[in-house]
């Protein structure tokens, strides 16, 4: 699809990242990301100045009468520069519907509360653009989870599975003095960097095939949550074979049959497939013996 | 917890248009492998036939029927040769034949690429490595054919 856009540099990139300032792994999937969109892109900005937009929303509520059978409602929403799929619902409900139910805070990708399924992808409402999408955008609510009503999903199981892997820091023994700071290293705050920016959207799990069809999988965040705590050195080696042993159960790592359809969707960019393999790499290596 | 909608699992494969190459990768690697399986069974029933060949069990056959016997004729030969040439000579079979490289290479060209991805090398690079297992079986199958088509129609 996007052969003819791949950027020269790519290619000639050194081998070692860390050499000549080169591009990371990270930079480049966030650049393909990019191109991605641009490719899609069906109207320049400018066009739409003065128009309306198409959307298609999903509706549902079981307490009234004739939104128990699922169905979509059109809207015709005036386009305004820089307008977002969150801008445009709430448009939608302000001026058109009032009962047109979502969640939504922050506007700005970090409370996480407004992933839906945008024209076929979960994507965040607010870090998505009218303008990069094909009309009319149809709008719904996050896959694989129970609809409760219009957008709002059903996330206790996402959360469970969240909690599940003990998504908190443990460390018994503090440092000597009142004042001291449990200090991690450049390196490893590094290393862990991209894992903690997880903003319990929820996303990656509604697009994981897997997940769909087993219940008790841990989800790719909650794996992702358990990576950045198990990979940050502060904690006691007790502590991460405690969080492989959550890992490597049955429904854990194992499950993951690298689609990257997580790592696709993921607005905060994480690397989550990268980081299941590597956990299930690090929970061969615990079980591995050679003697 | 009041009453809500489940939609299924409909989002899944009703959304092929939108599968990222991942997630194509992961279908055609099923896919290919259970074929492979398929045809393993198939492969020992087929021959399986043909077992009598040991005891030097034979059949009459017309040469002329089969690619593999020379001569003209009613001819006695083994079994087995008289098994696989009956085959051969099908031009669904060599179809088949053809088919069956092309799962079988695209299996071990992706699953080579499963494997670096097991090994964390190149994820970045994931998508375009399935596009590559995907040309490299296309080019491949499609130099076969003349050696498996020779003879019906080649
Ligand atoms: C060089 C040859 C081969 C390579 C490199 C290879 C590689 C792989 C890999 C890496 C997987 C795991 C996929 C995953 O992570 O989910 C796999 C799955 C599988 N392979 Fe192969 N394979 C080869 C040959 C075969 C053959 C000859 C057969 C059949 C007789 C076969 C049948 C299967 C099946 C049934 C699966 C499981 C598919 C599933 O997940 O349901 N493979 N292969
Ligand atoms: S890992 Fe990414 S997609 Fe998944 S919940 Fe966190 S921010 Fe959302
Ligand atoms: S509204 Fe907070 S993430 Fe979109």
């Amino acid at each position: 699809m996007s052969t003819q856009q791949q950027e020269p540099e790519t290619q000639e990139a050194p081998e070692d990242p860390e050499m000549k300032g080169a591009e990371s792994p990270q930079q480049r999937r966030l650049k393909e990301k990019e191109q991605g969109l641009a490719d899609e892109e069906s109207v320049d900005e400018s066009d739409l100045e003065g128009e309306t937009v198409h959307i298609k929303v999903f509706r549902y509520d079981p307490e009234v009468e004739d939104k128990q059978e699922p169905r979509f409602d059109d809207f015709h929403v005036p386009f305004e520069k820089g307008m977002t799929v969150l801008d445009a619902v709430m448009y939608a409900r302000d001026e058109y519907d009032s009962s047109l139910t979502f969640r939504h805070s922050c506007r700005q990708a970090v409370c996480g509360s407004d992933a839906f399924f945008v024209n076929g992808t979960q994507r965040l409402g607010c870090k998505t653009q009218i303008s990069d999408l094909e009309q009319p955008v149809r709008i719904e609510p996050l896959p694989h989870q129970e609809v409760v009503k219009d957008l709002v999903v059903d996330m206790d199981h996402f959360y469970d599975q969240m909690h599940a892997v003990e998504p908190y820091f443990q460390q018994e023994d503090l440092p000597e003095g009142d004042l001291e700071e449990q200090r991690q290293s450049r390196e490893n705050r590094e290393k862990v960097k991209m894992s903690t920016r997880c903003i319990w959207c929820a996303a990656c799990m509604s697009s994981c095939n897997i997940a769909a069809g087993d219940n008790e999988y841990l989800g790719p965040a909650a794996i992702n949550k358990a990576y950045r705590f198990a990979m940050d050195e502060r904690e006691d080696e007790e502590i991460k074979e405690h969080r492989l042993r959550i890992l490597e159960q049955e429904h854990g790592v194992w499950r993951c049959q690298t689609q990257f359809s997580c790592t696709e969707v993921c607005p905060k960019d994480i690397p989550l497939t990268e980081h299941i393999q590597e956990l299930k790499r690090e929970a061969v290596k615990k079980n591995l013996k050679f003697w | 917890m009041s009453q809500s909608y489940n939609r299924g699992l409909i989002e899944d494969f009703g959304r092929w248009k939108e599968f990222s190459a991942g997630m194509w990768a992961w279908i055609f690697h099923k896919f290919t492998g259970w074929m492979l399986i398929g045809y393993l069974f198939t492969h020992i029933a087929v021959l399986s036939t043909a077992i009598g060949a040991a005891q030097g069990e034979t059949v009459e056959v017309f040469a002329e029927d089969l690619p593999n016997v020379e001569g003209t004729g009613l001819t006695e030969v083994d079994i087995y040769t008289a098994t696989l040439g009956g085959l051969e000579g099908l031009f669904i079979v060599r179809l088949l034949e053809v088919g069956l490289l092309a799962v079988a290479v695209f299996h071990i060209l992706n699953g080579l690429r499963l494997l670096m991805v097991d090994l964390g090398i190149g994820l970045e690079a994931q998508d375009k490595s399935f596009y590559a297992s995907l040309i490299l079986t296309g080019i491949i199958t499609v130099a076969s054919v003349p050696t498996f088509m020779m003879g019906v129609g080649f």
